[in-house]
């Protein structure tokens, strides 16, 4: 599903240079849920930003799909991420002056559904998030666990292949944060790839491949963890 | 790019974001606003001067004989030279770049002006039909003007002020085809006028055509004064110096006699005229200018505030599947929208307010020689609204592009 291969990326910081990614090589193969945890300032958002095209590495190869990814147009990147890739982040990125239900309606716009349309299937997966009382409120009137929910809506509601989740239970408590990984885990279960880029070990803990990251390199990728198993 | 949908979007973005609509909009109602009550201001003041100062066609020339100041040739300094009929064919004959002439002259004496029992007394005076293409002041309300065949015929017409026409007419009597009395003679009402200045009042004048005032009045055949106005391609100023100098050699008169004539030439009045109002003119201008380019600069200012303001929204759009072009589609399309709707709006209410000035003015019936009918030139408001919507566009287009193309990862990262 996703390989990534020798991936470089710098970040310029007034005169100098920050060597953010060095060289990561990485296959995830279709309906893995992986995580990917290191320390802040390893790199691992990074990594997750540049597999979800908001960002572009400096060198090496990004295979999305069978889908060489570099030197493609911004409007392609666009496209690409409506329609293979849902993002969940940390701060849910919600538009504050749309509704839920608007909201989780948002990629549809993009793809040109009507109006209609999309609200009638945003209804759908809000259904599915367990929020269907909430669609017409704003998220400054829901809590932190109901904004991320609605997030998740979002970003499935384009039935993407993909589903990126940057830190999804960093600004929540550990309730909500299990619901959370529950429906993330859910998801996973119905054949979507999963990635979580955490620094929570108790979280990591309930994926099923560990990736770590240390300083821009790859230090563990721990396949199917024992503890997992037990 | 222009959907429905699209709008529903924007419109739905307008409202949500009140201050972000409301600072936008204000900056170009506030400029449209006040550009169009400055240049409404200055075409009032210019109505109301012009109406004060113009009399007559700007291109006429008003000569009368007086006495000469120099002995010429035998002749007496202090004498007087009346015209007389032929001099002014001489005129017409011999001196080029003539549009229209006409005599004229005032009825001397007692006298009365009588329609059945009502007896008044107004100034008579005879003139030509060109006449009243040269005194453009004076405005036919009812009926018609004296015209070429009255002049040939030596018709007993006459052609009366309205402030006249009030006294002689009792009210509700139609003057026109009515008889009046003038010295004894009869004369029919073919028309009314009015006098559409405020300098001066001559609304109370009677007119009859020259040649037959001449034949009932004026046995000496003599004129007391004549106008003319300057034909297409010639220079008022030489016209003038040209009928004078024929005039002079004509009636023996000193060539370097310059007080023989009394002359008006209003070309030359009008040139000082034309003069101060291209001095407000620019004067506005430059105001109106100002006040366009501070609601110019004040557009890009919010736009480039929007822009920032609005960068993690771009990202968390971009995220989802925004392409660049719908971005700035995005960006533009609401700040068009809004700087049209709030500059269509400064420049209705700026209408609206010029149109209630007049009326109140009207109403109070205050003195309209400085002021009147404020209005403005739509095209020029339409361009001035015009320019400030693009200047928006433009101005908003440069961060809406760079915001455009910014990394989703990067745009998400701000605050």
């Amino acid at each position: 599903m996703l390989r990534l291969e020798n991936i470089h990326k710098y970040y310029p910081m007034g005169n100098q240079t920050l060597h953010v990614l060095r060289g990561i090589n990485l296959d995830i193969e279709a309906g893995e849920l992986v995580s990917i945890m290191g320390a802040s300032g390893s790199g691992k958002s990074t990594l997750l930003n540049i597999i979800g095209i908001l960002d572009n590495q400096d060198a090496g190869d990004y295979m999305l799909d069978g889908r060489q990814i570099s030197m493609i147009s911004e409007t392609m990147a666009a496209g690409l991420r409506n329609r293979y890739i849902g993002f969940v982040f940390q701060s849910f990125n919600l538009l504050s002056f749309k509704n839920a239900a608007e909201n989780v309606a948002l990629p549809l716009y993009y793809q040109g559904v009507s109006r209609r349309k999309r609200n009638a299937i945003a209804m759908k997966y809000l259904e599915m998030v367990g929020l269907t009382d909430w669609a017409m409120h704003l998220p400054s009137e829901m809590s932190g666990g109901q904004r991320q929910r609605v997030a998740i809506a979002r970003a499935l509601i384009a039935e993407p292949s993909v589903i990126l989740a940057d830190e999804p239970t960093g600004a929540l408590d550990s309730s909500t944060s299990a619901e959370v990984i529950e429906i993330l885990k859910r998801l996973n279960a119905d054949g979507k790839t999963i990635l979580i880029v955490t620094h929570e070990s108790d979280i990591a803990a309930q994926t099923r491949r560990i990736i770590r990251i240390h300083d821009g390199v790859i230090v563990d990728d721990d396949l199917d963890p024992a503890h997992v198993q037990s | 790019m222009f959907s429905l949908d699209q709008w529903q979007e924007i419109i739905e973005a307008i409202l949500a974001n009140k201050v972000r609509t409301f600072a936008t909009a204000f900056g170009v109602f506030w400029g449209i606003l006040m550009l169009v009550l400055l240049l409404g201001a200055g075409q009032g003041l210019q109505n109301g001067v012009q109406q004060n100062m113009l009399l007559d066609a700007i291109n006429s020339i008003w000569i009368i004989p007086s006495r000469t100041t120099m002995a010429y040739q035998g002749m007496p300094a202090g004498r007087e030279h009346p015209f007389f009929e032929e001099d002014l064919e001489s005129v017409a004959d011999n001196v080029a770049g003539i549009d229209l002439m006409s005599p004229e002259n005032q009825l001397m004496g007692e006298f009365e002006v009588k329609y059945g029992n009502r007896s008044t007394s107004f100034p008579v005076f005879g003139a030509d039909s060109e006449y009243f293409g040269i005194k453009v002041t004076q405005k036919v309300i009812n009926g018609r003007s004296i015209n070429p065949l009255d002049d040939r015929e030596r018709r007993k017409v006459c052609l009366i002020g309205n402030k006249a026409a009030e006294v002689i007419f009792a009210e509700g009597i139609d003057p026109v085809g009515k008889y009046v009395q003038i010295r004894g003679v009869n004369f029919r009402v073919v028309g009314v006028f009015s006098f559409e200045s405020s300098a001066m009042d001559q609304a109370q004048r009677i007119y009859i055509p020259f040649s037959t005032f001449q034949g009932i009045f004026n046995p000496d055949r003599d004129v007391t004064l004549f106008a003319v106005t300057t034909a297409e391609g010639f220079s008022g100023k030489k016209l003038e110096a040209d009928i004078l100098k024929f005039a002079k050699q004509r009636q023996t008169v000193h060539p370097d006699d310059n007080s023989a004539y009394w002359v008006h030439n209003q070309e030359e009045q009008h040139r000082s005229v034309t003069n101060l109002f291209l001095a407000i003119k620019i004067f506005i201008w430059l105001v109106g200018l100002g006040t366009l380019t501070a609601g110019i600069v004040g557009v890009s200012n919010i736009m480039i505030i929007i822009v920032r303001e609005r960068t993690r929204e771009i990202g968390v759009r971009k995220a989802l599947g925004a392409t660049p072009a719908s971005v700035i589609g995005m960006i533009l399309q609401e700040s068009v929208f809004i700087t049209t709707v709030a500059g269509y709006t400064g420049l209705l209410l700026g209408v609206l307010l010029l149109e209630s000035v007049n009326k109140a003015l009207t109403a109070l019936g205050a003195d309209k020689q400085y002021f009147n009918r404020p209005e403005i030139d739509l095209r020029i408001a339409l361009s001035a609204l015009a320019i400030l919507v693009v200047a928006g566009a433009i101005a908003g287009f440069v961060p809406a592009l760079k915001a455009a193309h910014v990394k989703p990862a990067e745009a998400l990262r701000s605050e």
